[in-house]
């Protein structure tokens, strides 16, 4: 045990946090996005009338339940390990992102875990405007939480309203704290890259279905709506990330500059769309590049200057690596999945969406992308905020707790385990629902909406044999 | 102005949302604990189905304990997580084990695996509850406003048996509940089990109640020094009326009164730590003022939570009161 006592504390305890942080964030990502789809369908039902859309809503509702399960369970891990991985943070950023985390419990968690009963098992027991509502409730629950922890992680990129004394934060103004400079692009671009990411989920199954001519009817309104959708948002990415960087450019430059990898301030940037960072040289090995497109992009002037990593001591740089490559898988996937919308939008057009094969294969099987790109701009944002916690006010080596290397190591290798078990039978699970598919629910009666309590089981198989 | 009274009142929201999270959360988890004991799976689901609308909402006063303290305390906050780091992420990864449980048992099949799952994680979590309960009481080394102990300081035989106990608890609470809201065996074996664990619970009251003092004499002080003594005598006095009152009520045969009974009981020896421990927040080194945030931190969630606080509960009642009414033998998802 001596050599995992000896272990880096604080190495230790920024792997466990990322590891369970990105974990998480996969299923935010989900049913933030997923949450608005269902509510959406639950409103069309009530306002059309038509029995496809009860049918998907209930569909989705089930590996909805699957993935909030797995949200709920990892988000209170995360709402301890502040304390357990950072208490210095705990201390020095307290008074800020406390009460920030604090109206997210009070107006999102509860309220989300409330409708959530409501939406899952209340659909005999409610009128159907109010099981609709619950759904939207839901839904707005989901991004109001967004809004809170996301306030709360901008303020620790771009620090506003407060004061330090003694090495700690104290508020001022709570308005210029909540509305910190990056928070607002970091909400849009994030919430946008929820609903894409449910969007292409959406997508996937459905196309999976056509391709193997199930369920045609759900399919084909699954595959409208959600191409509906991408065919805006997509795009849309694209201009609230570029946003997004420009706002960055003037807080955290560094970041910037890592993301490009750009090493020296006083040339124009190129855009390299491959290189190898060497980080030891300050110089990239084997670059393609665009030239001065880096330039272009940030500065919207090709002999634009902006700062390079060499500007900061190599200890006040963040890894560029990993800044570098997220942000290519980040811009590669976002270009994908314009491409794919706005093909499928055009095949669409000309009536043909539902016979291209070859279209539907490939979609069919580009449900992860949206996870994959969420992880991409989370590990861009965080890692390129290193060495620091909280931009200029505290070093993440100086915010971890005292607690040693073994005890980091042991619960490490605890979580990866637990969550390993937990993410493969979530996977297998949702993966099943997914084969059984929509018509299931029409035909049995609905299980998860309606079966918990007696009562509500023997009401709906009263309906399903009248009906 | 209110701005000297925050931290006071700070600690009254605290200590109201972690009664809540013992009592709503501690219904849901004593159902695991009591999971091995029922007769076959259509029982067990028949059981979770009985809990399965709520055990989000009430595990989200967990959420809100914890990041309470955050808000309201940070510098008690840094001070207990990392004393208590073992037995709080073993508890998450319990509650991590039997929350999924609730959803992967009813859609996925492999009904043996999430139910032992369920069962296992309702019992670890409860018991490292108790843990750090107990060794809360007990104390934490802190020098310079920070930990300063090892990684087993809270492996005390009184932080043990404090984990066993609160097991017990909510066992009882999850049987009073399966008394109240379901029908047939499942709520005739809960009767039987209810009477068991009362009593069992009312040893571990009675156990904790008199090794605390006796070992801790700064809490000996607060009950047996006058007039303190003649002021707080009620709390035991109580404590045993509601255990017969509960009593009783299983005798009886009512549904809803042994549920209430174990409420009580709940509180009552809540109440008792509460006496015990107050003004600290971090026995014996830092109190309630000495660990308060920033004053316009505080005021400022106050107000969100002068706002929200009612709401949460009005819709938390409503749920309650929508899935009203007994869950029937076979009334589950399969
Ligand atoms: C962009 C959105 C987002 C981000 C960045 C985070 N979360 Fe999260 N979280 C949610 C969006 C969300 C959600 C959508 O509200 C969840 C997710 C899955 C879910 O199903 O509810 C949730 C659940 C959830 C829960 C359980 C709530 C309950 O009991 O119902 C907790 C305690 C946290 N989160 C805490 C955190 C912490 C401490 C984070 C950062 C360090 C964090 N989350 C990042
Ligand atoms: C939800 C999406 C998020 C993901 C996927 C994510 C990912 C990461 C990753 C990969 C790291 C490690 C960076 C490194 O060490 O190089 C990290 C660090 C960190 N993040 Fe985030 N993050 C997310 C959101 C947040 C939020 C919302 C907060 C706080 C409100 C936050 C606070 C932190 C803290 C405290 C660290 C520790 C510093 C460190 O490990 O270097 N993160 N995060
Ligand atoms: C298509 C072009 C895109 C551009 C130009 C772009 C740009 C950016 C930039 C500059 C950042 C870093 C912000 C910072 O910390 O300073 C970022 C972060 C992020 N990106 Fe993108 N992005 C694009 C596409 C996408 C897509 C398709 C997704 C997911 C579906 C996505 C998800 C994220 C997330 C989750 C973050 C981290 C949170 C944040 O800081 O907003 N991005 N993006």
């Amino acid at each position: 045990m001596d050599s995992v006592a000896a272990l880096d504390p604080v190495m230790l305890a920024r792997l466990q946090f990322a590891f369970t942080i990105s974990f998480h964030i996969i299923f935010p990502s989900f049913t933030i996005g997923l949450s608005a789809y269902i509510a959406t369908l639950g409103v069309m039902w009530l306002a059309t009338g038509q029995e496809r859309y009860r049918r998907i809503a209930q569909f989705w509702t089930k590996i909805f339940a699957v993935s909030f399960g797995m949200g709920v369970v990892s988000g209170i891990v995360l709402s301890y390990e502040f304390g357990t991985n950072w208490s210095r943070f705990s201390v020095v950023a307290g008074n800020i992102v406390g009460p920030l985390a604090g109206y997210e419990v009070l107006s999102a968690f509860f309220l989300e875990a409330s409708f959530l009963a409501i939406m899952l098992f209340g659909g005999n027991r409610v009128p159907r405007w109010l099981h609709a509502l619950s759904a939207v409730i839901v839904a707005i629950g989901t991004a109001l939480s967004a809004f809170w922890i996301l306030s709360a992680n901008s303020w620790m990129h771009t620090p506003a309203g407060h004061e330090m004394r003694d090495g700690v934060a104290f508020p001022l103004d709570w308005f210029a704290i909540v509305f910190n400079p990056s928070f607002l692009y970091r909400l849009a671009h994030m919430l946008n890259a929820s609903y894409l990411t449910a969007g292409f989920v959406v997508l996937a199954v459905g196309a999976r279905y056509l391709v193997a001519n199930r369920h045609d009817e759900e399919a084909r309104t699954m595959l409208r709506m959600a191409l509906g959708l991408l065919i805006i948002l997509a795009p849309l990415q694209l201009f609230l990330g570029d946003q997004h960087g420009l706002n960055t450019l003037k807080h955290q430059p560094i970041k910037i500059a890592a993301m490009e990898a750009h090493w020296d301030g006083k040339e124009p940037g190129d855009f390299h769309i491959f290189a190898w960072p060497d980080e030891k040289a300050e110089q990239n090995r084997f670059a393609i590049s665009i030239p001065r497109g880096a330039s272009l992009i940030l500065t919207h002037d090709p002999n634009g200057l902006f700062p390079g990593l060499k500007s900061v001591p190599p200890q006040d740089r963040p890894p560029v690596k990993s800044v570098f490559f997220a942000f290519r898988v980040m811009l590669g996937i976002g270009f994908f999945m314009i491409g794919a919308a706005l093909f499928g939008g055009l095949l669409w057009w000309r009536g043909t969406l539902f016979r291209t094969r070859w279209y539907l294969w490939v979609m069919s099987h580009s449900w992860w992308i949206g996870f994959v790109a969420v992880l991409a701009g989370w590990i861009v944002t965080e890692s390129g905020r290193q060495p620091w916690i909280v931009q200029g006010i505290l070093r993440t080596a100086d915010a971890t707790s005292p607690v040693l290397g073994g005890a980091l190591a042991t619960t490490l290798v605890l979580f990866v385990l637990v969550y390993g078990v937990v993410f493969s039978f979530g996977i297998f699970y949702i993966n099943r629902l997914i084969n059984k598919g929509p018509q299931g629910s029409a035909i049995e009666p609905p299980k998860s909406l309606g079966g918990t309590l007696a009562s509500a089981g023997d009401a709906t198989r009263e309906a399903v044999a009248k009906g | 102005m209110i701005e000297p009274h925050l931290p006071l009142i700070w600690a009254g929201i605290i200590g109201t949302a972690v009664a809540l999270y013992v009592v709503l959360d501690g219904f849901d988890l004593g159902i695991g604990v009591l999971f091995p004991f029922a007769k076959d799976d259509n029982e067990r689901s028949q059981m979770m189905a009985s809990i399965a609308p709520f055990w989000d909402g009430n595990e989200t006063w967990l959420v809100m304990g914890g990041v309470g303290l955050l808000v309201a305390f940070p510098p008690a906050y840094a001070v207990i997580m990392p004393a208590f780091y073992l037995p709080v992420i073993v508890m998450v990864l319990a509650l991590v084990f039997r929350g999924v449980a609730f959803e992967f048992r009813e859609v996925g099949g492999h009904k043996t695996l999430w139910s032992i799952a369920f069962a296992a994680g309702s019992t670890v979590a409860g018991f490292c509850q108790g843990v750090i309960l107990g060794a809360l009481i007990q104390g934490i080394r802190v020098e310079r406003g920070a930990f300063a102990g090892g990684p087993f300081d809270w492996a005390t035989p009184f932080a043990l048996v404090c984990g066993l106990g609160v097991v017990a608890g909510y066992a009882l609470l999850g049987a009073t509940w399966l008394v109240m809201k379901t029908e047939g065996p499942v709520a005739e074996r809960a009767r039987a089990h209810a009477r068991l664990l009362l009593v069992v619970v009312l040893v571990f009251m009675a156990v904790v109640s008199i090794w605390t003092p006796l070992s801790i004499p700064r809490i000996f002080e607060r009950w047996f020094s006058l007039p303190n003594f003649f002021y707080l005598s009620p709390v035991p006095l109580l404590t045993a009326l509601t255990a017969y009152v509960g009593w009783r009520a299983l005798e009886k045969n009512r549904d809803t009164a042994p549920f209430v009974a174990s409420i009580g009981l709940f509180l009552l020896g809540y109440a008792g730590l509460a006496i015990s421990c107050f003004p600290y927040l971090v026995p014996p080194s830092l109190t309630i003022w000495q660990t308060a945030a920033a004053p316009a931190s505080q005021a400022f969630m106050l107000i969100g939570t002068a706002i929200l606080l009612p709401l949460i509960l009005a819709y938390t009642a409503y749920v309650y009161w929508v899935f009203r009414g007994k869950v029937k033998p076979g009334g589950s998802y399969h």
